[in-house]
């Protein structure tokens, strides 16, 4: 199901299948999250906790805070820096910067599976270029909420996750216990 | 599954239900329970934080109301709900989230009494002042908005006079504005009509009426419609601003869509309180499942006890948008042409004591002050609910001496109408 950036279609950015933003969160281990913040009321401070709490490897890239550690995570001044390129990038820069991130990535010879670009973050030019170049692009969402409304957690809080299952969820340890793969 | 848009009766059933994950049980069980256990300290910090999902005390969530939450999110075609004591605790809520002291809400003048006392009294005592507008007058909705306007507020389809509200044209307005567009659906429920669809910003409900649709639990909902820019114009600071309550989180560039929901929950439903019951959310929830079947049998049944009375020569007239030649029924076939709803009033030849003498002689009907009932219930106001009320003053609040008011059941419509056909006959 999973569908190529180079395929025939085109991704419709204004509304992504289930399918293609679950395989994403099923495919990718380690996540590079720029502009990620050790300040504890930034949402990258919350997707950077929660997607560790979820088992994914999570590097935070961050000029100002590089050497220094969140939630015992090496921060990282660039990309470059990185000891390997990560499976997924995750920007938290506005829609203009992100567009500088894009094209440094595909500068370098280390491309990332997947450029994720957080809620209100969208460059259409940019996203071409990397689809273009084989990589997955995801916009305007964000994987802390993708993962909840997938996973049925984010019910929890009546959010809608305009998903139905009959199955039953299955248990598992850590902050939640509902497994992504539980049930859908 | 999750790549089509699943229908309306599918969702009223199945949306936020899964199998529980401890013990397997099918049908959503009741948590009642003040209180849930963390794993360890740091997932209680992450908790109170708003870091992770998950459940703290049954003020704020509650597994089997969350599952109701989800469930009219879903119905309704919003990104969130938030599940709550009473329709009227919505209404505190949703309006301490949009309101500062100062500021105002343009509001239809067609609604519920019980909305208009709450707008009137309690809400002036908080420094909310509201500007009664016509909702079939555009001009007038427009003219009223001003500088502290921060919600429009109208019924999609007006109690008790079957005014069918044009939802697109007000959303028109408010969009030009900037001011969010908030709908009590109650009397429809999103069988009949969804808001959202329309371009509503934000849906209420009282659930005690045709959602529940038994008469046995008080339960509201607040539904975010997740279409508005709550940071453009800085005017809804507790959706913008860093928050004092969390360590300064601004909520809507952390919950993006759902923000207004979580507003509502993490600062309205957690310091002023009025949760709903998990049992009373369990019993509405049962009663959801069955709402496309409730709403058409009360449709179909309140058509044709509409229709006989219309025929009636002790009846001067009948207001229901189902009815053709009715003022509201083309509004009504564009917006909800299922039908037209289960209340509508009508009025008596033989006047206030013929409504007396109705009331007092129905066998099947139940004298009572609800709606939305497996019941039918009948309610003559003039002599109830606006009894201290001058002539001049009933006849415009729409309950003159000679107006009743119907909430049409669920029972055989011929039943209904024998039972009506004898107590007119009384007088």
């Amino acid at each position: 199901m999973l569908s190529p950036a180079n395929a025939m279609d085109p991704m419709n950015h204004d509304s992504y299948p289930d399918s293609y933003i679950k395989a994403i969160l099923d495919e990718v281990k380690t996540v590079a999250m720029v502009g990620a913040s050790g300040n504890t009321v930034r949402p990258s401070y919350f997707v950077l906790k929660y997607m560790l709490s979820k088992g994914y490897e999570v590097w935070p890239i961050n000029p100002g805070h590089a050497g220094k550690e969140i939630l015992g995570q090496l921060t990282y001044a660039s990309l470059n820096d990185l000891p390997q390129p990560p499976d997924m990038v995750d920007i938290f820069r506005n829609s203009d910067a992100a567009a500088k991130v894009v094209d440094d990535i595909l500068a370098s010879s280390r491309l990332p599976k997947v450029i994720w670009m957080q809620l209100t973050v969208r460059n259409e030019a940019a996203a071409q270029r990397a689809e273009d170049a084989g990589i997955k692009v995801v916009m305007d969402r964000c994987p802390k909420i993708e993962y909840g409304r997938l996973s049925g957690e984010i019910g929890w809080v009546g959010v809608n996750s305009r998903t139905l299952s009959s199955k039953r969820p299955a248990l598992k340890s850590g902050y939640q216990h509902r497994g992504l793969k539980s049930g859908h | 599954m999750s790549e089509n848009i699943p229908g309306f009766a599918t969702l009223a059933i199945h949306a936020g239900a899964q199998p529980d994950p401890a013990t397997g049980a099918r049908v959503t069980p009741i948590y009642q329970t003040t209180s849930f256990v963390f794993d360890d300290v740091d997932h209680a910090a992450s908790l109170f934080g708003l870091q992770a999902f998950g459940n703290i005390y049954t003020r704020i969530t509650n597994p089997t109301t969350a599952v109701l939450e989800e469930r009219v999110a879903a119905l309704e075609g919003g990104t969130a709900a938030l599940a709550v004591a009473s329709g009227h605790s919505a209404q505190l809520l949703a309006f301490h989230t949009l309101m500062q002291p100062g500021d105002n809400i343009v509001a239809a003048n067609k609604l519920y009494g019980g909305s208009i006392n709450q707008l009137n009294h309690s809400f002036k005592s908080f420094g909310w002042g509201v500007k009664w507008v016509d909702p079939t007058d555009m001009t007038s909705i427009e003219e009223a908005i001003d500088e502290n306007t921060k919600a429009i507020f109208i019924e999609s389809l007006a109690n008790p006079g079957g005014v069918v509200t044009d939802v697109a044209k007000i959303s028109a307005i408010a969009r030009k504005h900037a001011v969010p567009l908030v709908v009590d659906n109650t009397m429809a429920t999103p069988y009949l009509y969804r808001p959202i669809e329309h371009g509503a910003d934000i849906v209420l409900h009282s659930l005690t009426k045709f959602m529940g649709g038994h008469g046995n639990s008080m339960g509201g909902v607040i539904v975010d419609g997740g279409s508005f820019d709550w940071s453009a114009s800085g005017r809804y600071p507790l959706l913008s601003t860093p928050r004092p309550e969390y360590d300064g989180i601004v909520l809507h560039e952390t919950f993006g869509n759902f923000a207004f929901a979580i507003a509502c929950r993490v600062l309205g439903l957690r310091d002023l309180g009025p949760a709903i019951s998990p049992m009373n959310a369990f019993m509405i929830l049962t009663g959801i499942e069955t709402l496309p079947l409730r709403m058409q049998r009360h449709c179909d049944n309140a058509l044709a006890v509409a229709q006989y009375l219309k025929g009636h020569d002790k009846i001067a007239w009948v207001s229901y948008a189902g009815l053709e030649g009715d003022a509201y029924h083309e509004l009504q076939q564009t917006y909800m042409p299922k039908g037209g709803g289960a209340v509508f009033t009508f009025g008596l030849k033989g006047g206030y004591d013929a409504g007396v003498s109705l009331v007092s002689n129905v066998q099947l009907f139940s004298h009572l002050a609800n709606i939305g009932d497996t019941r039918s219930l009948i309610i003559h106001p003039a002599s109830t609910t606006h009894r201290q009320l001058t002539d001049e003053q009933k006849t415009a609040a729409g309950a003159g001496p000679d107006v009743v008011r119907l909430s049409v059941g669920l029972e055989d419509a011929v039943d209904i109408i024998a039972d009506l056909e004898q107590a007119l006959a009384a007088h």
